[in-house]
């Protein structure tokens, strides 16, 4: 081979990639376009349709003034004329928090077990692991909703249903992320515990989870922020929290209470950002 | 304390179509330090790690005195493993983990798996973890994490972590192919102490000649999987290294740097 036939194959090269990249393209882009018309979203009627979500939004703006702004609950146009529930919305709120954050728990603490069976660089055969990946499918195809629904007719309108329904679906969810990390994770600590002696639970917890911890935190923490918007929805269903008020309040189009829920909820998902990013340094660094 | 010999009869290792390790027979009395030379791709990994069951022999048996290493299953075969102690080219310690830690795992083995889960060890065993630190000069670096040491200082964790396994014998897959020259003669110097001073067998994969006869009784030469050398170092001729390496020692030394690496 001379420098000119390989600058040559290497043109060669590139004029094929080049081809693959923009036929593949071509590919996505018509099975985007069916997608598109089999899902019927047509851009008239979005473009139809996009004056009344701003005009949706714009009704859930509150009527505040500033002479009044910090007068008490009984002058129209105060926050506190606004936020006239609060006590009774943040109580909501915390409880909604309370079913995400033990859903999340409980999802977390069963996707840890089953996920490094269900690594595929981890998992001691292979019926172990098609089984605990299936599994973990099984649990996340699911919609949480649809587990609430059966839940609250098994145990009754209230928060344990609204916890076991999000759990179930956490399981699936992080279990599969989990996995993932396990399977990126480096295997010379492992060999390394495995030469010494060691079994396979003692590799996975001395070789295995030093390694992906941090990554574990980090997907339990936006787990905890999908979850908590999660409860709010099956509230929706009688699984209790916040999401039973915004039902009722959108179902009866009190639009500046709808706004204020939803302005509580984002307050709470930031909250826990925050706090929760600080864990991660925290970990990441330990 | 004399222990047994290892005894390893026609062990023969096929990746597909390629014999890995073609038919090696060979008897290692106990306290000897065995070098093992050739290029890479002779078989002196796939050799190393069959004898520890980290990979599976296709062929062939391996017996320590009486035992059947090659018939262990579960506990015998953990328990095995941690009887003929492994030091890797990578170190395959736990960077995330502080170096006692490391030196603990160990003692993974000889733990029930529950206490183990919870991170219990006793203090006798950290004692005796510390003890080995020392000896090497590691104590510093007990509480360091195992990732922030230096190479040298790591492949020596690597051998405490060894030493705390009560070994009968060490394996070490190029144990300084990944350290430059002056942490490579500390490093053989820690693997020639084991040896010398608790007459542990030592059989080391090494890339180099010269560390071959400076360190090991006796040098084995691999090529294509078979053994086409067995004997003390001086009986390591020009000739033979040729035979081994497919270059003369000279042409060896005089190729360019990394020419050979890849075979």
């Amino acid at each position: 081979m001379t420098p000119s036939t390989a600058e040559a194959a290497f043109q060669a090269r590139r004029r094929v990639r080049l081809g693959a990249t923009l036929g593949y393209g071509a590919v996505f882009l018509v099975l985007l376009a069916i997608s598109a018309r089999v899902s019927e979203v047509y851009p008239e009627t979005l473009i139809a349709g996009l004056p009344r979500a701003g005009e949706y939004f714009y009704k859930l703006l509150p009527t505040l003034r500033w002479e009044v702004l910090f007068a008490g609950t009984k002058v129209e146009g105060s926050l506190a004329y606004w936020m006239y529930r609060l006590d009774a919305w943040a109580w909501l709120l915390f409880e909604t928090s309370q079913i995400a954050a033990l859903a999340t728990l409980m999802g977390a603490a069963l996707a840890g077990l089953l996920c490094f069976p269900a690594a595929a660089n981890l998992a001691p055969n292979r019926a172990v692991y098609v089984l605990c990946r299936r599994g973990l499918e099984l649990f996340r195809t699911v919609p949480d909703l649809v587990y609430a629904l059966i839940l609250v007719w098994v145990l009754g309108v209230g928060p344990l249903a609204g916890i076991l329904a999000i759990a179930l679906h956490s399981v699936g969810s992080l279990g599969k992320l989990f996995a993932e990390v396990v399977e990126n994770a480096d295997m010379r600590p492992w060999e390394g515990v495995r030469a010494a002696g060691g079994n396979w639970a003692q590799a996975v917890r001395y070789a295995i989870l030093p390694q992906v911890a941090p990554n574990f935190l980090s997907y339990v923490l936006l787990r905890f922020e999908v979850n908590v918007r999660g409860a709010t929805v099956i509230g929706f269903v009688g699984a209790g929290g916040i999401g039973q008020e915004l039902y009722t309040v959108i179902a009866r189009n009190y639009y500046e209470e709808i706004g204020a829920i939803i302005l509580l909820i984002v307050l709470c998902v930031t909250a826990i950002d925050l706090v929760g990013e600080r864990l991660r340094h925290r970990v990441a660094a330990a | 304390m004399q222990d047994a010999p290892l005894q390893l009869r026609d062990l023969t290792r096929r990746f597909g179509e390629t014999l890995a390790v073609d038919g090696v027979s060979l008897t290692v009395p106990a306290g000897q330090m065995l070098g093992i030379i050739g290029r890479s791709g002779a078989g002196k990994s796939t050799l190393l790690r069959m004898i520890n069951r980290l990979q599976e022999p296709s062929a062939g048996s391996i017996h320590f005195g009486d035992t059947n290493v090659t018939a262990l299953r579960g506990r015998a075969l953990r328990d095995w493993r941690a009887s003929c102690a492994m030091i890797f080219q990578q170190f395959n310690l736990i960077p995330r983990l502080d170096v006692l830690t490391n030196v603990l795992v160990g003692r993974l083995n000889r733990r029930s798996t529950l206490s183990s889960l919870l991170g219990l060890f006793s203090a006798a065993e950290r004692a005796e973890a510390l003890a080995i630190l020392e000896r090497f000069d590691l104590l510093e670096t007990a509480l360091m994490r195992a990732g922030q040491a230096s190479g040298g200082q790591q492949q020596r964790v690597a051998i405490c972590r060894a030493l705390m396994q009560r070994p009968r014998l060490v394996l070490a897959d190029e144990p300084i192919a990944s350290l430059d020259p002056r942490n490579a003669q500390v490093v053989m110097d820690a693997l020639r102490r084991i040896n010398r001073e608790d007459g542990l067998s030592v059989l080391c994969n090494l890339h180099h000649l010269d560390t071959a006869r400076a360190y090991c009784d006796r040098i084995l030469g691999m090529r294509a999987g078979r053994i086409v050398f067995d004997g003390p170092p001086s009986a390591l001729t020009p000739d033979m290294a040729r035979e081994i390496y497919g270059v003369s020692e000279a042409e060896f030394h005089s190729a360019p740097q990394g020419s050979l690496a890849v075979a």
